[in-house]
């Protein structure tokens, strides 16, 4: 409850949902902030080392 | 790997029983399939990337989303659409419905700039690609049938297309009850069975090498455990 509360004053839900028009094109920022994150996670993926144990941690 | 054909008869047992169909099924399987292949301990080096986690991601999505709708199929629609937890559940089911299609989404662009369908990889691929297609049938049905405003609204815009291809003869989006069926029936068991078979060939085949490392012409690459440790 407590959460729901916190993430409803960051961001208002009930409202009706915001479009952006680009010639043709019309996404919802929602569809569009999902597809920018998914990007930014696809490339945090490639650059950020994936853990490796040290050599001393070996059993 | 051996020389001999899969499936082939080299015992006696199987001299016996060559004419079994279910003891040639089971030569088949045991060929194609060894047990230390199919739920391996060990990965090649190459795997120790993050972009190699989005895989399982998607599969412990689908677990969820198989779980909740389990759930919500048990208690019915007058518990999730009235009860505190009901609700909850239901808001499972939608969030890990989101978090297959990013995951799954992240590994597809991952694999297709790894060229993944090299080295008789064609049928992982081309599982994928079908998995993810009736994925995307099942979800639709789901919005079809959340029995709201949102539902009624896709189903009349939908029919339209739906209707120009003609399939709309046979699979009417707004009939509630056939677009229910299909969603917890017909599509869950499609996703299942073709992702298993995705499964199965990624360990028929292994994990695609990166584009430097061919597995003929480069040395066999260090072997780490399935927590990135590599081996001695």
């Amino acid at each position: 409850m407590f959460f729901g509360v916190l993430l409803g004053a960051l961001i208002n839900l009930n409202g009706s949902g915001h479009y952006i028009h680009w010639g043709f094109i019309q996404i919802s920022v929602a569809n569009l902030t999902v597809i920018l994150l998914m990007i930014v996670v696809f490339v945090v993926a490639i650059l950020i080392p994936f853990p490796k144990r040290k050599e001393g941690d070996r059993e | 790997m051996t020389d001999i054909p899969i499936g082939a008869v080299t015992t006696e047992e199987d001299r016996a029983t060559a004419d079994q169909w279910t003891a040639r099924i089971r030569r088949r399987a045991e060929a194609a399939f060894p047990p230390k292949q199919l739920l391996p301990d060990r990965q090649p080096a190459f795997m120790a990337s993050w972009i190699y986690v989005f895989g399982v991601l998607t599969l412990v999505s689908l677990t969820w989303v198989i779980v909740t709708g389990c759930i919500l199929a048990i208690m019915g629609p007058s518990w999730w659409h009235v009860s505190s937890t009901g609700h909850f559940v239901n808001s499972l089911h939608l969030w890990s419905v989101e978090c297959f299609f990013f995951f799954m989404v992240i590994h597809l662009w991952g694999k297709f700039f790894m060229a993944a369908w090299r080295g008789k990889r064609r049928l992982t691929w081309a599982t994928g690609v079908v998995s993810f297609l009736v994925s995307v049938a099942a979800a639709f049905t789901g919005y079809l049938t959340q029995q709201n405003f949102d539902s009624q609204w896709i189903s009349t815009q939908a029919k339209d297309g739906i209707n120009s291809t003609g399939a709309g003869a046979f699979w009417n989006v707004l009939n509630f009850g056939q677009m229910l069926m299909w969603h917890i029936v017909l599509l869950p068991i499609g996703v299942t069975i073709i992702a298993g078979l995705h499964i199965l060939m990624v360990r028929r085949r292994g994990i695609v090498p990166p584009f430097d490392v061919s597995p003929k012409k480069a040395p066999a690459p260090e072997v780490t455990t399935s927590t990135g440790e590599a081996a001695a």
